[in-house]
């Protein structure tokens, strides 16, 4: 990409170098390290190394990192190079970063944080924008989400030349969808409606039932879908009816390949072409590979919010299989932690639990409450030592997840 | 007031959530749990009453709770609380009203809308909150009215609210970390109606306070056993032992 200006060429070497730098120091996966300093060299990096590409944004709370993922196996199907942001490193210096790194990569599958969603667009004119789901999440440092659903839609209402694929199942985003000039929607499913009982455009409460939701009071309503995930198949737009099959475990992940099937298909990847990559997408960043460790079958799941849990209890192997709970309250975890008591334990009954990290007290409160027995375990490798041979799912936060992957070897 | 009796002389207390699908931002489930546990402990009958916001407020509970709520969903639940007025008819016959933060504020006589705006509330308690220059987020450390005989109270604040007493109401407790009401105490308290800023949820970190709510509601409790208090004392061990050394 040599038509880059000098000044966008240097901050993209300079970019590259530190991002090896911070790799081979094993201070990081160099995912932002590169973009910071390439963008203070040069401000408009972003604009200028997403110019004439095709961009796909994924944003929402929960379920970026893997839908980016899936989204870039789908475009895999094209036989070209996908850039992607596929660590996670989902603002500005991220984007940069992971752009720089595949200068020539004709698309680019990009997961952007909630917050900067409206300035990404701005800079990288997406073809595609991707809107997952919209609820709690680390609130003491995160934008409200209603004002949040509302920042979208304006940026939205404006973004010019740009299909949106949104979850017609969570109200947040069809509403924050519902000015954009080109919407595709699908059936993606919302387990989580703890944030979604009242209209977002006039406040009444929402009605629900078998074909959906819609507001009580004023005409805003669930809209008509094009792609349906129903149960472990999707319903293309077409209505031809595939078994997903995917090699990720759970709902959340089924609701997440439809998602990236509806963005291949916008790029001319049919359904049957898309599958065979999404099932090769086996673990994302750490998450869903088993490790064996000290004749343990230990398995990650990170869960960052009550919707991120209940997900995860949806993929637990069955009791009487243990599970370790770990969270943490640094600042990338939301140091409240109040929302644990968002979440309903009672599913865990009847299995050996354990728990960890920096703010298991917390944790052991909580369950107290709901009647869950429990163990207290220090880290990783005691709470191994103190169940049977066999599996152990460990679901975490997000800065205990990295603790763990840490202790564990980074895996992928 | 009617109050229902069992045979055995003991009392049921009925807990009333108001408006969980507006005012319920941040674990405030937590509060009627911890309520319901430690009634439960002392073979308190209890019933859980969940009223949402196209829902008249019963009139006959015994301790209500209001949460934690976005700008916008506060706004709502004001509205809808006034048109209601079943918790203000209940707070007037004498029932425990306990309210977190969004909800705190809309009991007082007015808070502070999306952009500032003064907005009316249900003046039930003696305040009135507006919006502040920046928000206090953060872990918050509170010493309690010594009348109230409730420990030092932990807890975790996330607002942009000030809020002033008036004349018919106390300071709940004077802040030692944190901004709470904004001039160096927080929450408040007249009667049996009581406000706090804080998260955590409150009763869970503070279960004294907790206690303090059942009392109001049914009288002298018996103590617990201690193994049901550990991980509560715990709990609150660490929380202030890492805001005293960090704060």
């Amino acid at each position: 990409m040599s038509k880059l200006p000098l000044r966008a060429r240097l901050a993209t070497s300079i970019s590259g170098a530190a991002g090896r730098v911070s790799r081979l120091t094993g201070r990081g996966d160099g995912s932002v390290i590169g973009g910071v300093l390439g963008l203070r060299v040069e401000p408009d990096l972003l604009r200028l190394l997403a110019e004439d590409r095709q961009v796909v944004l994924v944003t929402g709370t929960n379920g970026k990192t893997t839908t980016t993922r899936l989204v870039s196996a789908a475009l895999g199907a094209l036989g070209q190079e996908v850039a992607s942001n596929a660590f996670g490193a989902n603002m500005e210096a991220g984007l940069a970063s992971a752009l720089g790194r595949s200068q020539d990569a004709p698309y680019a599958a990009l997961e952007v944080d909630e917050r900067y969603l409206p300035a990404v667009i701005e800079a990288t004119k997406p073809r595609i924008v991707v809107l997952l789901n919209l609820s709690r999440d680390q609130m003491d440092r995160a934008a409200e989400i209603w004002m949040t659903a509302r920042r979208w839609r304006k940026a939205l209402a404006e973004a010019e030349g740009c299909q949106v694929v949104a979850n017609a199942d969570d109200p947040l985003v069809a509403w924050a969808a519902a000015l954009a000039p080109r919407v595709t929607w699908v059936a993606a499913g919302q387990r989580w409606q703890e944030d979604s009982w009242c209209c977002p455009d006039c406040g009444s409460h929402l009605r629900r039932d078998e074909l959906g939701w819609r507001c009580g009071e004023c005409r805003f309503a669930r809209p008509p879908t094009r792609w349906v995930l129903s149960d472990q198949s999707v319903i293309d737009d077409v209505g031809q009816v595939s078994e997903l099959d995917l090699a990720l475990p759970g709902r959340a992940n089924r609701s997440n390949a439809v998602v990236a099937l509806a963005v291949g298909a916008f790029f001319g990847v049919p359904v049957d072409q898309a599958l065979p990559h999404l099932r090769r997408v086996t673990s994302v960043a750490g998450r869903y590979t088993q490790v064996e460790r000290r004749g343990r079958k230990i398995r990650l799941l990170l869960a960052k919010n009550p919707a991120g849990w209940l997900e995860a209890f949806d993929v637990l192997a069955p009791a009487p299989a243990p599970v370790l709970l770990a969270v943490n309250a640094q600042v990338p975890d939301g140091k409240d932690t109040s929302w644990l008591w968002d979440v309903d334990y009672r599913v865990l009954r009847g299995r050996p639990v354990l728990v960890a990290g920096e703010r298991r007290l917390d944790l052991a409160v909580r369950l107290e409450t709901d009647n869950v027995d429990f163990e207290l375990a220090d880290g990783i490798d005691d709470a191994a030592d103190r169940v049977p041979e066999g599996e152990l799912d460990v679901i975490a936060n997000y800065t205990a997840f990295q603790q763990i992957r840490a202790v564990l070897g980074r895996t992928e | 007031m009617t109050e229902p009796i069992r045979a055995d002389g003991g009392r049921r207390v009925r807990l009333v959530w108001v408006y969980p699908d507006l005012l319920s931002t941040y674990g405030d489930r937590g509060n009627l749990l911890v309520l319901a546990r430690r009634a439960s402990l002392r073979e308190i009958p209890v019933e859980t009453v969940e009223v949402n916001a196209d829902q008249p407020v019963p009139e006959d509970g015994d301790i209500y709770l209001l949460g934690g709520g976005e700008d916008l969903p506060q706004i709502l639940a004001a509205k809808r609380l006034r048109t209601d007025g079943g918790l203000a008819r209940a707070a007037e016959r004498g029932a425990v009203v306990f309210a977190v933060c969004a909800g705190y504020q809309l009991l007082g006589h007015e808070f502070g809308g999306v952009d500032g705006e003064r907005l009316a509330g249900l003046s039930i308690l003696d305040v009135t909150s507006g919006r502040g220059d920046r928000r206090g987020v953060g872990e918050i450390v509170a010493d309690v009215d010594p009348t109230l005989g409730v420990p030092r109270l932990t807890g975790f604040e996330n607002h942009q609210g000030i809020t002033k007493i008036g004349q018919g109401a106390r300071p709940l407790a004077r802040v030692t970390l944190g901004v709470g009401n904004g001039d160096g105490t927080e929450g408040a308290f007249a009667g049996k109606v009581l406000g706090t800023y804080l998260h955590g949820p409150a009763l869970a970190r503070n279960p004294g306070l907790a206690d303090l709510l059942l009392s109001w509601a049914v009288g002298p409790l018996k103590p617990l056993p201690t193994a049901s208090e550990e991980w509560a004392r715990q709990l609150r061990a660490e929380r202030l032992a890492a805001t005293t050394t960090t704060g």
